[in-house]
């Protein structure tokens, strides 16, 4: 795997992340990459052989994670496919829609993305009104989803929908797979306060969605929308690491370059101390994933401890930004375009990217819900 | 690839858990700590049948000879149990007697016939082996825990330019009480004016073997502090269940539900650093040095944070004499300050990452 990467590792991608201006551009680059590695047989290691997979322990997945971050590899186009969506297939779909999809989420060719939250459903996602009414072998599908990553690029959508409006709110649901191209789905961008449109509103007048398009049983789509929510929870900050390191590293190097107090900030002993508790939260999280995982591997299914990896990850990205911050000094304002800016500006971009860390994919207030009601038993709180 | 405890292991830290509970209950930890040493002759032969002091060391030195993630899951469960005495300190000792090749003394620190303590802090009170100025044993050391109850105490000193490590009978030196916030481990200023000494090893080869030392001892301590962290969130967690205030137990509410999440976030992010850092001293990896400050400096900071949101969930009741509470979170600020501090293992991490 070392090797591979060793010889197929892009080296300008950074460089291209940091001056493409297209979001489309940067994400067809990724897109030729992940098919690449899909191609060399390494895109889906734990998934089963049968669809495209290396049918190997979960353990596996996790060291080629590592080997991604050692070799400052780019992160793959379809996260949302391989870390949410196609694991819940896996669990809860029918032979025939791991046949049909599975694969196509491993090369990349077909885009996905997930369609929960909605403009009056957030945290309280049972609470959504997006209606599926049954016509012959169809669901029809009426509503609108916000918040919704990479819907702007999507073939296909994960979407939960109201399949029995009289019962209580957790059993009317069902989960659907529905083609984005249908006739009566309208994606628009939502611009974020980072300046990009990486989310998007989907709308839905009267989309038919085959029957044969039900994940697991209709009107139990609760549990397959949590078993969804404990992959984006559990495991998904793990492929976050390989960013986290790259950023680390490159603020080390930034640090050494600029001045605080008449020598490097890298030998100011706040900076140091800044910097060290960086790393140290770094390593933590991934021992944290590594833990997650091994108990994935006994059991099968992440839990509702995940809610610790994503508190974790967002709040430290949130920290490391902050940091980068202060070392940058003015330098950390300036914008893409900007004259003299770092990195072309990307540290301004994250810095503010990194406050949704802690509102999207449940916030940090929703996790600390789950985890004192589910994990330490306290009563729930609303 | 599997991060998580062997069977073996786990049999281990059942097998602990299970022996502290009925050895070493809270009603025992508040009797001992009230004698003058808070170290009990009886828990302490109960722990060396059962091998516990000698876990990390070789069998042909009275030892079990198993690896450090061994040592943490009994830590683990002596941190969980709040066992007073000398069971670091000691272990210190040994780590010392080990790298030194003393075989013959570590037989004894292993098999429970003697304890053993380090004498390393100075008025600077720098937990650097380089900041070891005492010239051969005349002087005096600070903060050298269970200096009164040890049988031998290894002394770090610096004989001209040179570091070195003696051994000295306990007996021979003035020990003299510091009173101090962990009632369950004592801490005493030891006088030295030439007591009789043996050398055990000098130069950077003395150097590298208090590093070594250090290195063992701190990695217990963190995941004593894990089961530390774990026991007072437990008390506070079950208070939180229980307590009612406005017709409803206080666990309820957000504000009070969520401080218990974040004593879980810290309580399992320490546990992850500290068997990570075992497991690297285990395989003798590079990264060791490196690890160990990070599940120390993680664990410092977090250990203290759940302290005091331990204390702040229970609120009157947490703040009294009669609540074990507060015994964990006098140890948790000492095992926080004890061989080094979030700030001293942040600056050796940079040193590792940065320069």
């Amino acid at each position: 795997m070392r090797a591979w990467f060793g010889e197929n590792v892009p080296k300008d991608w950074v460089k291209r992340r940091d001056e493409e201006e297209s979001m489309l551009g940067r994400f067809e680059y990724l897109r030729g990459w992940q098919r690449k590695l899909y191609d060399a047989g390494w895109a889906g290691i734990s998934w089963p052989k049968d669809f495209g997979g290396r049918g190997a322990p979960v353990m596996e997945q996790v060291i080629f994670i590592e080997e991604m971050a050692r070799a400052e590899a780019p992160p793959m186009a379809n996260v949302i496919a391989l870390g949410l969506i196609g694991p819940t297939i896996i669990a809860f779909g029918t032979p025939e829609q791991k046949k049909r999809y599975l694969a196509k989420m491993l090369s990349a060719e077909e885009i996905w993305c997930q369609g929960f939250s909605e403009p009056n459903a957030g945290s309280d996602l049972a609470a959504l009104s997006t209606t599926g009414v049954l016509d012959g072998d169809h669901f029809v599908v009426n509503g609108q989803k916000c918040w919704t990553s990479y819907a702007w690029a999507a073939d296909w959508c994960e979407l939960i929908v109201r399949t029995d409006p009289a019962a209580p709110k957790h059993k009317g649901l069902t989960a659907l797979l529905v083609d984005m191209h249908s006739p009566g789905v309208e994606v628009r961008g939502l611009k974020q306060m980072s300046g990009e449109s990486e989310f998007g509103e989907i709308f839905f007048r009267d989309v038919r969605v085959p029957m044969a398009n039900v994940v697991g049983k209709v009107n139990e789509g609760w549990g397959v929308a949590m078993g969804t929510l404990m992959h984006e929870r559990g495991t998904f900050g793990a492929a976050l690491q390989v960013n986290y390191k790259r950023n680390f590293n490159r603020l080390v190097e930034i640090a050494k370059h600029i001045d605080r107090n008449g020598k490097p900030a890298a030998q100011d002993p706040v900076i140091r101390q800044k910097l060290a508790q960086c790393y140290a939260e770094i390593e933590v999280m991934r021992l944290n994933q590594l833990r997650a995982f091994s108990r994935i591997n006994e059991t099968g299914v992440p839990g509702p401890e995940g809610s610790i990896q994503k508190i974790f990850w967002s709040e430290l990205n949130q920290r490391f930004q902050q940091v980068a911050m202060e070392i940058l000094g003015p330098y950390g304002q300036l914008a893409h375009g900007s004259p003299n800016a770092f990195d072309e500006g990307q540290w301004a971009y994250g810095y503010l990217r990194s406050r949704g860390n802690t509102i999207e994919a449940g916030t940090s207030e929703i996790q600390r819900n789950i985890i004192g009601h589910f994990v330490l038993g306290l009563p729930k709180s609303y | 690839m599997q991060f998580g405890l062997s069977e073996s292991q786990q049999i281990l830290k059942s097998n602990a858990r299970k022996f502290f509970a009925a050895e070493c209950p809270m009603s025992e930890v508040r009797r001992i700590m009230e004698t003058d040493t808070a170290q009990d002759k009886k828990l302490w032969r109960s722990m060396a049948e059962q091998g516990f002091l000698g876990v990390v060391f070789p069998e042909e030195a009275g030892g079990m000879g198993l690896g450090f993630v061994e040592l943490a899951a009994l830590a683990e469960e002596m941190g969980r149990a709040l066992v007073p005495g000398a069971f670091l300190s000691n272990l210190f000792a040994g780590a010392a007697l080990h790298a030194a090749g003393a075989t013959k003394h570590l037989a004894a620190l292993a098999n429970g016939e003697k304890t053993g303590t380090v004498a390393m802090l100075e008025a600077n009170a720098s937990w650097d082996p380089a900041a070891v100025h005492m010239p051969t044993l005349a002087g005096e050391k600070l903060f050298v825990p269970d200096a009164a109850s040890a049988d031998l105490i290894i002394v770090a000193a610096r004989d001209a330019s040179k570091q070195a490590l003696y051994l000295v009978e306990s007996h021979a030196v003035e020990k003299i009480p510091m009173p101090a916030m962990d009632l369950t481990r004592r801490l005493y200023k030891v006088k030295f004016d030439h007591p009789a000494a043996e050398l055990l090893i000098e130069g950077d080869a003395a150097r590298q073997a208090l590093e070594h030392a250090l290195s063992v001892v701190t990695v217990a301590l963190c995941a004593e502090m894990t089961g530390g962290m774990q026991r007072m969130m437990d008390i506070a967690v079950e208070y939180a269940k229980t307590r009612k205030q406005f017709g409803k137990p206080i666990g309820q509410y957000q504000a009070v539900q969520h401080q218990c999440a974040d004593m879980l976030l810290y309580t399992e992010s320490a546990r992850s650093a500290a068997y990570y850092a075992a497991y690297t001293m285990t395989e003798g990896s590079a990264e060791a040095p490196t690890a160990v400050s990070v599940a120390k400096a993680y664990a410092s900071d977090a250990c203290r944070e759940t302290g005091n949101r331990a204390v702040q969930v229970q609120g009157g009741m947490g703040f009294t004499w009669e609540n074990d509470t507060h015994l964990f979170y006098r140890r948790a600020k000492a095992s926080e300050i004890a061989f080094g501090d979030a700030t001293y293992h942040r600056e050796r991490i940079a040193k590792f990452v940065i320069d």
